[in-house]
């Protein structure tokens, strides 16, 4: 029987060649998996769109550790999968590596910039939009107090934070803007409770809106935010209908958009390689406005974050991003 | 060794019982197959092509097997001495640690034989040390060795995140991860060997730690049963109190038998550092460390035993990849509960047929 699939599959590697120009689109997801109800689960919500509009199947592989990235990308190079698109940073050694070696396999970062002919790098101008956030939620609180609170304490997350304390700064000099990280592995991104402490103990210290860069843990810091009866800001997906009445808007970063339009170029055959970073202007990250935050956010607060977002457009106001020194200042 | 029954054959006592489990956890897991309308048969074909049919799934399934014998012995000479480790998961880490620091600042200057030699000792070192803490907390204070373990995992992954972050970082670099260690730091790989002497094997990140692994075992085969410290760390395992009659200091054996546990945890960073991903990095460890007392209780806690069910766990993991990725409702969760229920049947539930099979040689002999 062995023999028979061993045979099978050096069939499949002969006529390799032939399937190789042909539209078969892939997704590799981080080791997070693809239901973390966040990043890769919006990326997985692009997959599932694209399926239901074009009826072509997006192969998925979800790796479980390191070495599994690498050969997921590879295997699914060598069956012909074009073009591949491998989600977060962490697979950027992985993608640098085996995009060299297949090079008529197109492959989509998201996260990170890796500068080869045959990858097309989508990046997110994250500082961007927690700015608008940071400043929208200056502009709602009534103690001038706000807080921050990132998942796992890493670059990405503290540039969510530092965006968030520039907005709020930039709408009121005189805010205070208290920074807590929940952990410092990965499952501080899936641990609602320790989030929901934090967010009370600065809800205790006078904050009355929070900002929650933490993946799954966000959950916590809204539900403590309706406990309270304060405000929280939802990230990465619109969460506004969480909780209406608590949620003042959410930072969303159109991951699930990315990859969606990214396989659609492929299709017809628009693709092409090089780096795309979306911020405002690009929509690839916003605020979120809807009948669920609509009777938090006055007419004049609208107004004003739409200003301030035409200014970071415009160039008027520049932000500063974390990650180009490794430090908040601006 | 406890558990094993004096009255059964050998043969049974390693071979039949452990192999029975086996069944037993891989049936329950055709029946899960076939209640997510997956064949269990061909989900069966392709697990075990995955792992043994083409070169490379036989790389990353003994890549993955290298992992095991070391975490695996690892937690069987602690258990020899009557303690439980499960904090193989923070020595595999540290010692990826001491791998990572040796090589990130020697790599330039010393030469490749003398750097792996030293980095191979760095990760025994660092691993050993991760674990002769909590050896000394439980034998001159009486700490649960259980507790300060798993503790000792929390702290190894903060000080792993807090390096990575703050210190180690690549400048530029948004992955908390090193910079690639240079060329000598790399340990050869086993298709670039198959190659120097002619014979193409596909690539895989099976390299010659495998060799160090398999030596490893050898050596604690050696150490445990051919020893006079092989013998003090039995003997207090086996009864403290007759250890001390004897004239053996507990204590002081079971901070040896802790630091060789550690030390052999500490080889995984040898395996993924030098010889997989060449840059330190978060997580790398991740798993080893606990499937290690799976197949450490599986293998029965010797080296033999150890390396087949190592063997067993490799090819999970790499046939279970391989079925994630071939059957696409399968997913790697699916994959996880197989593991699951194999770490069940051979670590909870092992001695689940040793009545039935005892009574059947009861009824052979009488």
């Amino acid at each position: 029987m062995k023999k028979t699939i061993i045979a099978a599959c050096m069939g499949l590697t002969l006529v390799q060649p032939a399937i190789a120009a042909d539209f078969k689109p892939a997704v590799v997801y981080d080791k997070a998996g693809k239901f973390d109800k966040s990043f890769n689960e919006a990326v997985f919500r692009g997959a599932e769109k694209f399926k239901k509009d074009t009826g072509v199947e997006v192969k998925e592989v979800e790796p479980t550790n390191e070495a599994q990235v690498e050969q997921g990308l590879e295997k699914l190079a060598r069956r012909g999968s074009s073009p591949i698109v491998a989600v977060g940073f962490s697979q950027a050694n992985a993608v640098s590596s085996v995009s060299a070696k297949y090079p008529d396999v197109q492959f989509t970062l998201i996260d990170m910039v890796v500068d080869n002919p045959n990858v097309h790098s989508i990046v997110f101008k994250e500082h961007e939009g927690s700015f608008l956030v940071g400043a929208l939620a200056a502009m709602k609180s009534a103690t001038g107090k706000v807080g921050f609170i990132g998942g796992m304490d890493i670059p990405l997350i503290r540039k969510f934070g530092c965006g968030f304390e520039q907005g709020a700064k930039y709408e009121n000099p005189k805010a205070e803007v208290f920074t807590n990280m929940i952990g410092s592995t990965g499952a501080a991104f899936n641990n609602p409770g320790k989030a929901a402490e934090l967010a009370k103990s600065q809800f205790d210290s006078g904050a009355d809106v929070i900002f929650a860069a933490a993946g799954s843990s966000g959950s916590g810091v809204y539900q403590a935010a309706k406990d309270v009866g304060k405000y929280a800001i939802g990230v990465d997906s619109n969460q506004n209908h969480l909780h209406p009445g608590t949620m003042l808007t959410s930072m969303v970063k159109r991951v699930d958009v990315a990859a969606y339009s990214n396989w659609m170029a492929a299709k017809d055959g628009k693709w092409e390689p090089g780096v795309e970073a979306l911020g405002l202007a690009e929509n690839g990250v916003d605020w979120a406005l809807d009948e669920h935050n609509r009777s938090l956010v006055t007419k004049e607060m609208e107004e004003k974050v739409n200003q301030i977002k035409a200014d970071i457009i415009s160039g008027k106001i520049k932000v500063h991003d974390y990650m180009s020194d490794n430090s908040c200042k601006y | 060794m406890k558990g094993l029954d004096r009255n059964l054959p050998t043969w049974v006592n390693v071979g039949l019982l452990p192999l029975l489990n086996v069944v037993t956890a891989l049936l329950i897991s055709a029946v899960v197959f076939w209640l997510i309308d997956v064949n269990p048969l061909e989900a069966a074909e392709i697990l075990l092509y995955g792992a043994f049919g083409y070169q490379e799934g036989i790389g990353f399934t003994l890549y993955y097997t290298t992992n095991f014998i070391f975490t695996g012995l690892a937690v069987a000479i602690a258990f020899h001495v009557g303690l439980f480790n499960i904090g193989g998961e923070g020595q595999a880490y540290i010692g990826g640690l001491g791998v990572g620091l040796l090589c990130l600042a020697l790599d330039a200057s010393v030469p490749g034989p003398v750097l792996l030699l030293l980095s191979t000792l760095a990760a025994a070192l660092f691993g050993a040390a991760w674990a002769f803490i909590p050896g000394w907390l439980q034998a001159y204070r009486g700490s649960h060795i259980v507790i300060t373990t798993i503790m000792f995992n929390f702290l190894a992954s903060s000080l792993m995140v807090y390096l990575m972050v703050n210190v180690l970082r690549e400048p530029g670099q948004m992955a908390p991860q090193s910079r690639a260690l240079a060329e000598t730091a790399w340990l050869p790989f086993m298709h670039d060997l198959f190659a120097a002497i002619g014979i193409e094997f596909e690539r895989s990140p099976l390299n010659i730690s495998l060799f160090l692994a398999l030596l490893c075992a050898f050596g604690a085969w050696v150490f445990i049963w051919k020893t006079k410290w092989g013998y003090e760390i039995r003997t207090v395992g086996s009864n403290q109190q007759a250890a001390v009659y004897a004239g053996i200091k507990p204590a002081r054996v079971m901070l040896l038998a802790m630091a060789i546990s550690g030390a052999l945890a500490g080889f995984v960073g040898v395996n993924e550092i030098n010889g997989v991903q060449h840059r330190l990095l978060l997580d790398f460890h991740y798993g080893y460390g606990f499937a290690g007392i799976a197949v450490a209780l599986m293998g029965r806690n010797h080296p033999i035993g150890i390396v087949l069910a190592a063997l067993l766990f490799g090819a999970l993991y790499q046939g279970g990849a391989e079925l994630a990725f071939e059957m696409s409702n399968v997913n790697r969760d699916i994959v996880v509960v197989m593991q699951g229920l194999v770490i069940l049947f051979c670590g909870a539930l092992e001695f689940l047929y040793k009545p039935l099979i005892a009574n059947m040689f009861k009824e052979k002999t009488a």
